[in-house]
Parts: C-alpha cells; structure tokens; sequence
C-alpha cells in the first residue's frame, strides 16, 4: 500500500465534507419548509373560515313608519323616538306582508329577522324625524341563522335547519332581489353581543389597546431603568446575582400564575376594580418586564466597550456615559425586545380570565377603570359559544389579532433597521 | 527569563521637572499581581515610551495614571500617583475633573457614531468649556489643526465620524482628546492599528504636541520609541526594569533584559 500524501488526504476527505455540508442544508431547507407549511394550514384554515364573518347578510324591507302606531311625531323627544316599539312595528309589517298562518309560523317568519334591525329603524328615524309617516326601504339585518344558511348551507342544498314556510319566504326574497349579503360594518363597530350578527370587535380592540397601553407605560420605563441600573451601576455581588436569576425565572414563570397574583394583589389587596384594562395592564407588565429587561439588558451589552473608554477617557461621568452613548446605541435593540413583549401580551389571554377580563361586556371602553375584555379573550368567548355564526366571528377576530401581531412585528423590524442607520 | 524579585529599577526613574509622579505602585487582578512596585517620573513637556514585552504591565500602569482601571471591578490598585504633587487615588479626589486633565488615546480609533464635529465639541461640551456655538465651533476648528486634520474633513464636519479612514479617525481621537485642553496625553499603542503613512503622520503629530502637553505612549514598535520619545521606560513581567533616556536606551542599555529585548532576542 502507498502512503498517501497530505494533498490526496484532504482530496479524499473532501467528499465527505462536502456531503456532510448538503446534507445539513437539506436539514434547514427542510425544518424551514416544515415551519410554512404549518403557517399556510393554519393561515389557509382560519382565511376558509374567517373571511365569510366579514359580510353580513341582510333582507331589504319596505315599511311605513307609522306615527300613530309609534306614538312619535316629528317633534317628538329623543327619549320618546328611543323608547318606541320599533320591534312591534317590524312584526306587524311582517305579518301584514306574509301572511304567517297560526302562532308557530309567526314566530318563524319574525325570527328570520334580527333584533337589530329595529336599532336601523330607529337610528334612521332618529337621524332624518321627516321620515315619520313615510314609506321608507331598508336592507334589515338578518337573524344569524338565515345569515348562515344563506352564505353557506343554500349552495350545498342543506335545508334541515328551515321550515318548509320558511323556504318559500327564503327564495321568494332571494328570487325578488331583496336578500343579498353586504360588508359587515357591524363586526368592526359594535361591542359584544349574545346576537352573532349583532356582536362585533370593537370593544375588544378597544380594550386591548388600553391594555396594551397601560403595559407599555409601565413596563417600557420599568423595564429600560431596570436593564440600565443592573447592567452599568449594580455592584456585582449576591444580591444582584440573585436578582438577575429571579428576573429569568419570572420570564418562565406560566402566565396563569401572574393572573392569579394579579386577583390576589391588585384586585384583593389593592381593591383595583376588576375586568378593567388598568388591572390587566399591571399582571400583563408583570409578564412583559423579564422580557424588556433581558432584551434590555443584552442590548447594552452589545454596545462596544470602546465607546464606553473613549467617553471615560474624555471625563464623562458614568450617567454621561449611559446617557450620551450607550442608551442612544441600546435603544433600538431595547425597542425590538419591548415591542416583541407588547405582541406577547398581546395574545395573552389565561392570566386575564383570572381577573374578570372574561366578562360579557357589551360596551365599549372608554377608558382604562372601564370594564372590558381583550381581542384574544374575546376569541375564547366567542370559541365557546353555541351559535354556528360564533365559529366564523371567531376565526374573524382571529385574522384581525394575527394583522395586528404582523404590525407589530414588522414595526419592530422596521424600527430597528431605522434607527441603527445613524451608523 | 527568570523572574526578579523585588528588582530596582535601574538607570533615572525620577525627574526634576516631574508632572506625574508614580510611588511604589502595585496593581492587582483579583489574586494576580500585574505591576510589582513601580516608581516612575514623568516630566513636563517630555514624551516618555513605555516599552517590553506583550503582558509586561505597560497598558496596565499607563491606564492607572488617568484611573481608567477603575472601571474594571476586580483591579486594585496600591501606592502613589502624584499629579502636580495631588495623590490622584486619594478618596476625595473625583475621576472626572482628572480624567479632563489627563486625556487618553487607545489602539483602536474609537469615533463616537456621531459627525466629526460633534466628536470633537462632545469633551468641550460635557465639561462645559465653550460658552457659546462660535467659542465652540473654535475649540473644534483648533483642536482639528493641531490633529492635523483639518484640511482633510473642514469641508464635511457633520458627516460621521466612522466613515473617515483608520489614520484620520486615530487622529479625530487625538483632536478630541484635545479639544478638552488636558495637560497629559496618554496614548496606548496609537498607532498599532495604522498604515505606515497614517503613522508617520501620527509620530509628527506627537513631536508637535510636546511642547504644550506632557505624553506618555505605550509602544510595540521601538523604532517609534525612539523616533519620538525623550525617554524610554522598559517593562517586564510588571517590574520597571530600566528608565533612561531614550538614546542612551537604544544605544547602551543599562539591564541585560533591555538589551537582550531591544536586540530581539524576545518580545
């Protein structure tokens, strides 16, 4: 056997190494492929289910707006017209026009409308009061079953859920033109409500944004100060050893425990009032501080230590110092770990069931002691109830959440690449 | 190379004219002991290199002169520093006024990440020295003649700092080191990370300075120990060994370990 020279080893090694390397990248192409396929399921399913809760059904009316009935006048006061019986004046147009035989097919032809729609009627005679004694044409609301037979069920000829009666009236409005669906306007601009068709977003987004805003007040200053103190001005000893490893438990700590704390503290002790974005503000920064304190802190450390000399150098003093050039250069890895903790909290939904954020609340928040819930509580509300109209509200409230997250994310990119140019 | 115990510096350590006086001074790491009883003039108006070998305390003793050790947790420092006659380790005194009168210049040129200007205006600044913008626009205008930059960035003051070339950056950090009027310029290696030509430009530059300001450099190079300095301080394994004038250094050395380093047989 000849022996070979270092030249022929490494060339027969070569192959090797070189497999070694296609290898390892198939592995990453692979695990990456694996992560977007499980993003396009999960986009792909909630997209198929979600985008129908964006259109609302809706069955054009032609009613007289009688006065008399109403007991309102043009001069009426606005408690007067809010008092009317709106509703009874939709059924006694409904029967006139159907005709229902019999109690029972009453019931099922003035359920095929929703309770809202004698909101529209008011909110039209409140809005122009000549309307009174005149013959006006609405798009009424439809009740959330007829909403959900006529998007889905009618195309797959699944009629179970509708009366015989019910059909004729069904297709004899479809075949006239008046029922059609419209962007649901509602699912935007309403707060909670038992009625699927009725219920919307609003308050929930409301209350989030409270939240939100009431976490990032806190924990931001918190948080920054914090990340300063322990990295530049803390003596390196026990305590601070300590403090820096209860800091890393806490970001582990499960989220319910934090809520618990919250009810505890905050609500039993402190008396804070409950359900509000106040109190799910403060258990949602003391989820957020670990996070904005670690990513503070390993902002700072990044900053070069020889900038840190050439101030020194020059007789800066140690606030100087963090002040002038290492907070100027943390700041943007600061604000990506923060604005990643807000999107955390964002979707945080056990710790607040624990302090009443789970409450049906049907108004919107007006400020942070108003009671309220969160968009990723309100998904689990809505997850859970019984009406088929829920599931696709459901995986509505789900898109908006998720649009809100990739705004947050991509902010915190763009943020980070804006501010790191001032080279 | 064995190591002496308790060595006495050989050659004239002190000077008669001294601006910084170093008595006895021990440096620790934790446990380990970097600078061995070191006592050493440095004279007005003088340029003094500190030489020897990688770990021989040379960094370590010229950054006790402006208390730059501080900021290291586990460096202790012992003896006397004299600044004007002033133990600057006295527990009263404040780092930061002395910090303004000994300026220092490290290895690596370290600009701010801001313009040229507001590099040069940020010791002025903090120190409060110009009362107003054109007092200040001076001091920056000055301090970049004297670095020798001036011509080269008078045109673009409010670009960055960082985008100017290795040599011209090294010398943005002498005029912001000067800018700040120090009496003592400390320079660590300034010139270790430069081109030959930006380190010509360098050397002048020093020779200039001496006659307002007292230096002291650390250097690898002994032909810039010898180019510039006045007098040469050898280190070895943190004792002084021998402090002489530089010819005489370069020439006739006085201790075998000199001799054998500045001939090359280590370092």
């Amino acid at each position: 056997m000849t022996k070979l020279t270092t030249r022929e080893k490494v060339e027969k090694s070569m192959a090797k190494r070189r497999a070694s390397e296609t290898r390892f990248r198939a592995y990453g192409v692979a695990s990456v492929l694996f992560g977007l396929l499980c993003l396009v399921v999960l986009f792909g399913d909630i997209l198929s289910k979600g985008t129908s809760a964006f259109s609302q059904t809706v069955i054009e009316q032609t009613l007289t707006i009688d006065g008399d009935y109403l007991n309102i006048s043009a001069s009426s006061t606005e408690d007067e017209l809010k008092f009317a019986n709106f509703e009874g004046l939709i059924k006694r147009h409904l029967k006139a026009t159907y005709q229902p035989k019999g109690r029972s097919e009453r019931r099922a032809l003035y359920g095929m409308i929703s309770a809202g729609a004698a909101w529209q009627i008011q909110a039209a005679v409140l809005d122009d009061r000549s309307l009174i004694g005149k013959e006006i044409t609405l798009p009424l609301l439809a009740d959330d079953a007829v909403d959900q037979w006529f998007k889905h069920d009618r195309e797959r000829g699944f009629n179970d859920l509708m009366s015989e009666r019910q059909l004729q009236w069904l297709n004899g409005w479809i075949d006239n033109g008046q029922m059609y669906t419209r962007f649901n306007k509602l699912f935007f601009v309403n707060g909670d409500s038992r009625e699927p068709e009725l219920a919307g977003i609003r308050g929930a987004i409301t209350g989030t944004f409270l939240t939100l805003l009431v976490t990032f007040l806190l924990s931001f200053p918190v948080g920054v100060a914090a990340a300063i103190y322990l990295e530049e001005f803390a003596p390196r000893n026990r305590f601070t050893e300590l403090v820096e490893i209860n800091i890393n438990n806490l970001a582990a700590v499960p989220s319910i425990t934090f809520g618990l704390l919250g009810l505890a503290i905050f609500i039993n002790m402190f008396g804070v009032a409950r359900s509000t974005p106040l109190v799910g503000g403060l258990v949602l920064t003391l989820m957020t501080l670990p996070t904005i304190i670690i990513s503070g802190r390993a902002a700072i450390k990044a900053v070069p230590p020889s900038i840190r000399e050439a101030a020194f150098g020059l007789g800066a003093s140690k606030m100087q110092v963090v002040f002038h050039h290492v907070l100027p250069l943390a700041l943007p890895g600061m604000l990506t770990g923060a604005i990643l903790g807000m999107a955390q909290a964002l979707g945080e939904t056990a710790p607040l069931l624990m302090i009443g954020m789970i409450a049906f609340v049907v108004d919107v928040p007006g400020f942070i002691n108003d009671p309220s819930t969160v968009l990723p509580v309100q998904i689990f509300l809505w997850s859970d109830s019984p009406e088929r109209a829920f599931m696709e509200r459901t995986s509505g409230a789900i898109m908006v959440l998720l649009g809100f997250l990739i705004v947050m994310n991509t902010a915190a990119v763009w943020l980070r690449r804006r501010l790191e140019r001032r080279w | 190379m064995s190591i002496i115990e308790n060595h006495q510096t050989d050659g004239a350590p002190f000077s008669d004219n001294a601006k910084l006086r170093a008595r006895n001074v021990q440096v620790f790491y934790g446990e380990k002991q970097a600078i061995h009883d070191v006592s050493l003039d440095i004279g007005a108006n003088e340029v003094i290199a500190l030489i020897g070998p990688s770990g021989c305390g040379k960094s370590t003793f010229l950054r006790c002169l402006n208390r730059m050790n501080d900021t290291i947790d586990i460096c202790n420092i012992q003896g006397e520093i004299l600044l004007d006659g002033e133990n600057i380790y006295d527990p009263k005194v404040d780092v930061v006024p002395l910090r303004a009168r000994v300026g220092m210049v490290f290895q690596k040129p370290n600009p701010f990440p801001k313009s040229i200007y507001d590099n040069v205006a940020y010791g002025p600044r903090i120190h409060g020295l110009a009362s107003s913008r054109v007092e200040l626009d001076e001091i920056v205008e000055k301090s970049l003649q004297r670095a020798g930059l001036w011509n080269e960035v008078k045109d673009r003051l409010h670009s960055p700092g960082t985008g100017l070339s290795g040599g011209q950056q090294q010398r943005l950090c002498i005029a912001r080191t000067i800018a700040v009027d120090p009496e003592v310029i400390l320079m660590d290696e300034p010139c270790s990370a430069l081109d030959p030509i930006a380190t010509a430009k360098i050397e002048e530059l020093i020779d200039e300075l001496r006659e307002n300001y007292t230096i002291a450099i650390v250097t690898h190079s002994m032909q810039q120990a010898a180019r510039v300095s006045q007098r040469t301080a050898y280190f070895h394994m943190g004792q002084l060994i021998e402090v002489n004038p530089t010819d005489q250094v370069f020439t006739t050395p006085q201790h075998s370990l000199t001799e054998a380093y500045i001939t090359g047989r280590f370092g």
